[in-house]
């Protein structure tokens, strides 16, 4: 299958791109964005201030060229837990994403115009929920689609063909995005399938596959756009596989060196869809190193006041534990509830 | 009141479809579907004529995936949607058990009640009719077990039917098992239109002074039965019908306890870890001192339901199995 790209490795055009300026400007600062969050992330988590996260270093392209498709009061995102990215530039506010890594139910719940599902834990059960949303969207009639992501691992799962299936069966407007990273912690794409691509298996549901070169925003975005324009006329979903790679360990718990070679991660460092982006703009002499600058310095404003906003959330209190369990807390929640409200007092 | 409303005799299964045919109607959030649902009306016919009635797009058949019925029901609640899905017999749920314990039951304290999942999952559950393997199993325990749910199990044509309606109108998930030998091996009296029964109340189904037995479902009238052979010998033997067991109606069971002082649990799904502990548990713990007798467990022995169905009759709890029990606890 043929892999869409955009730019070369040094990020020079191959061919005219579907963007204008502006959006080339603008996809780079999301970009930017996601990477700043993944760095000031990681700097907390060792600081103690975070919870065990899983970075998204190397993949940012992959999620936020299709989370530049979609509109969060409208569409739908039903992300796994590698896509802060996707849900940063979907619009999850960053205070809510730090604490939602600090476990801190506060940061569970998306605002009500964002149309965000808390990150899955489990791994592909979001695809069959997320063919159904899309479905309800269909039938809803406002031309609003679902975007789901997950990981080469991920499509080993029995809930990838079931959700692919309804999807298909039904024709329902979304996108599934499969990371293709190479790794499933330790386990390596060619241990978890025998295809060479996962996007063919986009024929045994009878959608279109399409594969991308995930560390090119532009060549991402213009696929997204393109499934999320299908999806919105009522034309089905699609599966895209972004091949890109997960510079970055499993989570902060996670020791690469076990599995894989510092020379692999290396060579796809020289790939960084970040600086591919940044160059393609400069090339184009759409950016300078002043705009980068003052760029760096906004996104540090930004995470620093976010940050605040998260530090000054109150600590959860013993009682929540039991709080939303129910629409109305029954009896047994109650009586848990009375008990954790006297153990604090 | 529904005690003032015409009345006719209808079976479980004219009642189930009674209710969904009513709730269709009220809701347009309301949607049907599962295996066989659709074209055919269910294995059972549980949702005989429905979609030619409401048409394709609220009653559906879907592809045999039970993980995938369970998700997507889950997108479409969440996305504004009353799902009311069909799992074609409740041993056949296994499938969907990453869905339901990952997400049916948490997806409300995981968002924080951003997200909510009113959606029913109907299922046929138990043995008696001589069912092929794994058509029989009682899972209810499983379900049980998982926070965030309801599980409810009517055993009258009249309780399935209110109870039915009640859970569609729930915001939290459902669990509706249907004792297959209820089916159409119950009739009753059945109040015409739309009327809900509450959800999180057991009822005393018949009085008694000596021994209560607790049960649901099916065991109900294996329970009653086993009433009306002992009023002969002059012992009354008061029935406890569950009906919902999550959330379990704790202050009936012990107030019944309390009266008769001995306390038999009935249920057929394997006895070990089965909802039957539960009940005996909770007794344990709040009405140790009103005690004459040990709590018994009247359940399916530890091993799978038998699928050679000449010897069924042994696995399942039957009246008389029951009143060795009642004589168990008498004579202590």
């Amino acid at each position: 299958m043929e892999t869409v790209q955009y730019l070369d490795d040094t990020g020079r055009p191959l061919r005219e791109l579907p963007f204008n300026p502006e959006e080339l400007r603008q996809g780079y600062r999301a970009l930017r964005r996601a990477r700043h969050f993944d760095e000031r992330a990681l700097v907390l988590q060792r600081q103690g201030r975070l919870g065990v996260y899983p970075p998204f270093r190397g993949q940012e392209a992959a999620q936020v060229g299709v989370a530049l498709c979609l509109q969060a009061n409208r569409d739908w995102l039903l992300p796994s837990y590698r896509e802060s990215a996707a849900a940063l530039t979907f619009g999850m506010p960053i205070h809510k994403l730090i604490l939602s890594w600090r476990a801190d139910p506060a940061g569970w719940g998306a605002p009500p115009d964002v149309n965000m599902v808390q990150f899955y834990i489990p791994i592909a059960t979001q695809i069959p929920q997320a063919a159904g949303v899309a479905h309800a969207l269909h039938l809803q009639g406002q031309g609003a689609v679902a975007a789901v992501f997950i990981g080469d691992g991920g499509t080993s799962e029995g809930d990838f063909h079931e959700g692919l299936n309804f999807a298909s069966v039904f024709n329902v407007p979304l996108l599934v995005t499969v990371q293709n990273n190479g790794w499933a912690i330790s386990v390596p794409t060619h241990k978890q399938m025998r295809v060479q691509r996962i996007a063919l298996k986009a024929q045994g549901y009878g959608i279109p596959g399409v594969v991308v070169d995930g560390n090119d925003l532009v060549a991402v975005w213009s696929v997204a756009r393109e499934a999320v324009a299908r999806a919105r006329a009522g034309q089905g979903p699609t599966l895209i596989e972004a091949l890109t790679y997960r510079v970055a360990p499993h989570t902060s718990s996670d020791d690469p060196s076990r599995y894989r070679t510092e020379e692999e991660a290396e060579q796809w460092k020289q790939r960084d869809p970040i600086l591919r982006m940044k160059n393609c703009l400069l090339h184009l002499g759409l950016w300078s190193e002043e705009e980068e600058a003052e760029l760096g310095e906004a996104l540090e404003a930004e995470f620093q006041a976010e940050l605040a906003l998260a530090d000054q959330a109150p600590e959860p209190n013993p009682w929540e534990i039991v709080e939303q369990v129910y629409h109305k807390m029954q009896p047994d929640q109650e009586a848990a509830w009375q008990y954790l409200r006297g153990e604090k007092a | 009141m529904i005690a003032e409303r015409e009345t006719r005799v209808l079976n479980n299964v004219q009642a189930i479809n009674e209710a969904l045919d009513l709730a269709l109607a009220k809701d347009p959030r309301v949607l049907l579907f599962g295996e066989d649902v659709g074209t055919m009306g269910g294995v059972f016919r549980a949702s005989d004529g429905l979609q030619q009635k409401y048409g394709e797009k609220r009653v559906f058949d879907t592809p045999l995936a039970e993980s995938g019925i369970v998700g997507f029901g889950i997108g479409l609640a969440m996305a504004g949607f009353r799902p009311v899905a069909e799992i074609q017999f409740a041993g056949f749920l296994y499938p969907a058990l990453d869905q339901i314990l990952s997400h049916l039951g948490r997806m409300r304290h995981r968002t924080r009640g951003r997200f909510t999942i009113p959606m029913v999952i109907r299922a046929p559950y138990g043995g008696g009719v001589k069912t092929p393997e794994q058509h029989a199993d009682s899972p209810e325990a499983l379900l049980c077990h998982t926070p965030g749910v309801k599980v409810v199990i009517p055993s009258s044509p009249e309780r399935a039917k209110g109870l039915l309606l009640a859970a569609i109108e729930d915001p939290d998930p459902v669990f509706f098992l249907e004792a297959i030998k209820l089916y159409r091996g119950v009739k009753g009296m059945v109040p015409e239109g739309y009327y809900t029964l509450p959800i999180g109340q057991a009822r005393v189904v018949r009085e008694g002074q000596a021994v209560s037995l607790f049960c649901y479902g099916g065991m109900v009238e294996v329970c009653q039965k086993a009433a009306e052979v002992a009023a002969r010998e002059g012992v009354e033997l008061e029935v406890v019908d569950l009906e919902t067991l999550v959330p379990l109606d704790t202050p009936t069971i012990l107030e019944s306890v309390r009266k008769t002082g001995r306390a038999v649990v009935v249920y057929e799904a394997m006895r070990t870890g089965g909802f039957g502990a539960e009940v005996a548990a909770r007794i344990a713990e709040e009405a140790l001192d009103y005690l004459e007798a040990p709590i018994l467990r009247v359940a399916g022995w530890d091993a799978p339901y038998p699928p050679f169905s000449a010897v069924e009759n042994y696995y399942r709890p039957d009246a008389k199995r029951v009143l060795e029990a009642v004589r168990r606890v008498l004579a202590y």
